[in-house]
């Protein structure tokens, strides 16, 4: 008994143990000695991601509050490779920006672990706590390029804004506890089921505050005032690593609370989340047109993808769950390659950020451009690539629950999206370089983490039935 | 016998108190304050509350008074000023004393109003042993065991994630 405890959490602890190697390796560390910490923070996550495997289908649960589902597990695998991306990708734009590496993986790895934890909690309390932790860790690595103002007022910001959305979240644990006198979902889920018909007014309060602090999480507007700012301000490669891995654990949390545990109060959400839905796409998309940042223009995109998902969300049908992770694994695969370009691009003395920085690079840099393009057209959801998929399994399963409207809403924001994502391309191609400048070479750990993602997006892209098997699998595991 | 220790506790926590409104180096202020916040856990373990009396200790005395110490010690005011200025007049005047006056007598006519209409019922589970304390251990490491483990990886990442932003850059 206590060792299947312990086998259930395996692969958070993994995470953990690498962390707190690679704070050690930093520690031991002479001056000016080279360690190779990325290489540790790869071997840990792959051992996380080999031990989730392991776990696939023997459904173990962990000291009564961490479930070791397939849903968990899916979970596990994608923050995993969100993870091990985000590693390659940082290996020499890292050391080159002159962040400190041993710290900068160790609080990834810190960060990854509560993601992880939040996939597979099943009691609300450590739901929180999994939350803080991804959160305390993302917060610092927003703040960590110390010489950049811009860095330390993006984690200020970050972390005042998110310390306040974690307040509005444990006062919604506070108040669903002070109704039905638990935190364990399950528990919790078989007490709303039983007073479902007239629902409290304390439990619709613990519902909204609970929402609030996902939304905040999944920047959703009217919540998502921070994430531009934190968006760009961060490093880049930790954008990158926020918008997926954050996105990615959050919704994980979300899809389990909201549709397994809430679902007798679904009248009650539904349609303020797809009125949350509908703003963020509308939102995330017209203010994403208006940027001449790239990296704020990721930012709104961004903003607008979470609205996609929200629109899943809504239409919870089998297909629709379904569809909400293999929109995460697209999207993860999809941003962290145009964000790896992004970071492998800029060099101290140029930011290589504004839109015009990309003049020229089709004929300075061919491949980078090439794999930029594919990235960017995956992410405006063009056919041949993952992005159109999820987007299409999304759109279908809202129309499949005749909401309509919002497919169309969805339809029409992605055309528009089109529009920004195409400008960087037009840039690349078909305008000459305006202000030569030196791009910096590309390290082998970088060009291998590229490689596998724009591997992912036309692998997915063409043959999306496995993961969209494992996925429906997964989401039939917990409801 | 619980008399005097009551007196003496209750002697200690009233002197304390004035001494942290009279002193005028703010550093004697804060060390007054955890002398006082100690008598009152006395207190409350006469009361048969100990898991309030360790709360005390651990919350107030510990957590609160580290947080203003650090803050007195960056401030770096050895002793209050006397006061001048705008601020003074807004703060130090005679206006100001007279409403920070009539706010105590508001307090004291409170405290009598609510101490009068007490009524001395025993709380229940207030029967003078200390179960509850003992409740408490085995709910946190049984129930809340690896909530309780969580915690430890969190306040980890916190220290590590302070240090690494406020140390000075090499």
């Amino acid at each position: 008994m206590p060792m299947n405890d312990f086998t259930a959490v395996v692969p958070v602890i993994i995470v953990v143990l690498s962390a707190c190697a690679v704070m050690l390796a930093e520690a031991f560390r002479r001056k000016h000695e080279d360690m190779p910490m990325g290489l540790l923070a790869i071997i840990g996550l792959l051992g996380a991601l080999a031990s989730s495997v392991l776990l696939w289908n023997r459904h173990l649960v962990g000291f009564g509050v961490v479930s070791a589902d397939n849903f968990s597990l899916f979970f596990n695998v994608t923050i995993c490779v969100i993870g091990l991306l985000t590693v390659l990708l940082s290996m020499g734009p890292a050391e080159r920006d002159g962040l400190p590496v041993g710290e900068y993986y160790a609080l990834m790895l810190f960060s990854i672990s509560g993601m992880m934890l939040m996939g597979s909690a099943k009691d609300l309390l450590v739901i929180f706590l999994a939350l803080e932790i991804m959160s305390l860790g993302v917060y610092v690595l927003t703040a960590i390029k110390r010489s950049s103002e811009d860095s330390a007022e993006a984690g200020f910001k970050y972390f005042v804004l998110g310390a306040f959305s974690s307040a509005f979240f444990l006062y919604g644990i506070a108040f669903a506890y002070a109704t039905t006198g638990t935190t364990k979902l399950d528990e919790l889920g078989l007490r709303i089921a039983a007073t479902a018909l007239e629902p409290n007014l304390l439990l619709i309060l613990s519902l909204v505050f609970l929402l609030v602090g996902f939304a905040f999480k999944v920047a959703a507007v009217p919540f998502h005032m921070w994430t531009p700012d934190a968006y760009q301000g961060a490093p880049t490669l930790v954008t990158g690593f926020m918008s997926t891995g954050v996105k990615a654990a959050a919704f994980a949390a979300f899809v389990r609370v909201f549709l397994s545990t809430f679902e007798p109060l679904r009248g009650e959400w539904v349609p303020v989340v797809s009125a949350l839905a509908g703003l963020t796409m509308i939102l995330g998309t017209v203010v994403g047109v208006a940027q001449t940042s790239v990296k704020r223009m990721l930012a709104y995109s961004s903003i607008a993808h979470g609205g996609y998902l929200l629109v899943g969300l809504v239409a919870a049908n089998a297909a629709g769950k379904a569809s909400i992770l293999f929109y995460l694994v697209s999207y993860a695969l999809t941003n962290l390659g145009a964000f790896g370009i992004l970071s492998a691009l800029s060099s101290p003395d140029r930011p290589h950020d504004d839109v015009r920085d990309f003049a020229g690079l089709g004929k300075d840099r061919p491949a980078l451009a090439a794999l930029l393009t594919v990235f960017l057209l995956s992410l405006g959801g063009f056919p041949p690539t993952v992005g159109f998929i999820a987007k299409w399994y999304i759109f279908n399963a809202a129309i499949q629950e005749h909401m309509v409207a919002l497919a169309i809403l969805g339809v029409l924001t992605s055309v528009v999206s089109v529009f920004f994502y195409l400008r960087i391309v037009v840039m690349m191609y078909m305008v000459d370089e305006a202000a030569p400048g030196h791009r910096p070479a590309l390290s082998v750990p970088v060009m291998i983490g590229l490689f596998v993602a724009v591997l992912g997006v036309f692998y997915l892209g063409v043959m999306p039935g496995q993961l969209l098997s494992l996925a429906a699998n997964s989401v039939a595991s917990i409801f | 016998m619980a008399g005097i220790y009551f007196w003496i506790l209750a002697a200690l926590t009233v002197l304390a108190s004035l001494g942290v409104v009279l002193q005028r180096n703010p550093m004697y202020s804060v060390l007054l304050l955890i002398v006082s916040f100690g008598a009152l856990s006395g207190l409350y373990i006469t009361l048969n509350a100990p898991f309030v009396a360790a709360i005390q200790i651990i919350i107030y005395a510990g957590a609160i008074m580290v947080l203003f110490l650090f803050v007195v010690m960056l401030l770096n005011v050895p002793t209050e000023d006397p006061p001048h200025g705008y601020h003074a007049r807004l703060l130090g005047g005679a206006g100001p004393r007279w409403f920070g006056a009539v706010l105590a007598l508001v307090l004291v006519g409170e405290l009598i109003y609510a101490l009068s209409h007490l009524r001395a019922t025993p709380l229940p589970g207030g029967n003078g042993n200390t179960a509850s304390i003992y409740q408490i251990g085995l709910t946190l490491f049984r129930e809340y065991a690896f909530a309780f483990e969580v915690t430890s990886v969190l306040i980890l990442l916190a220290m590590v994630g302070a240090v690494i932003l406020a140390r000075k850059e090499s």
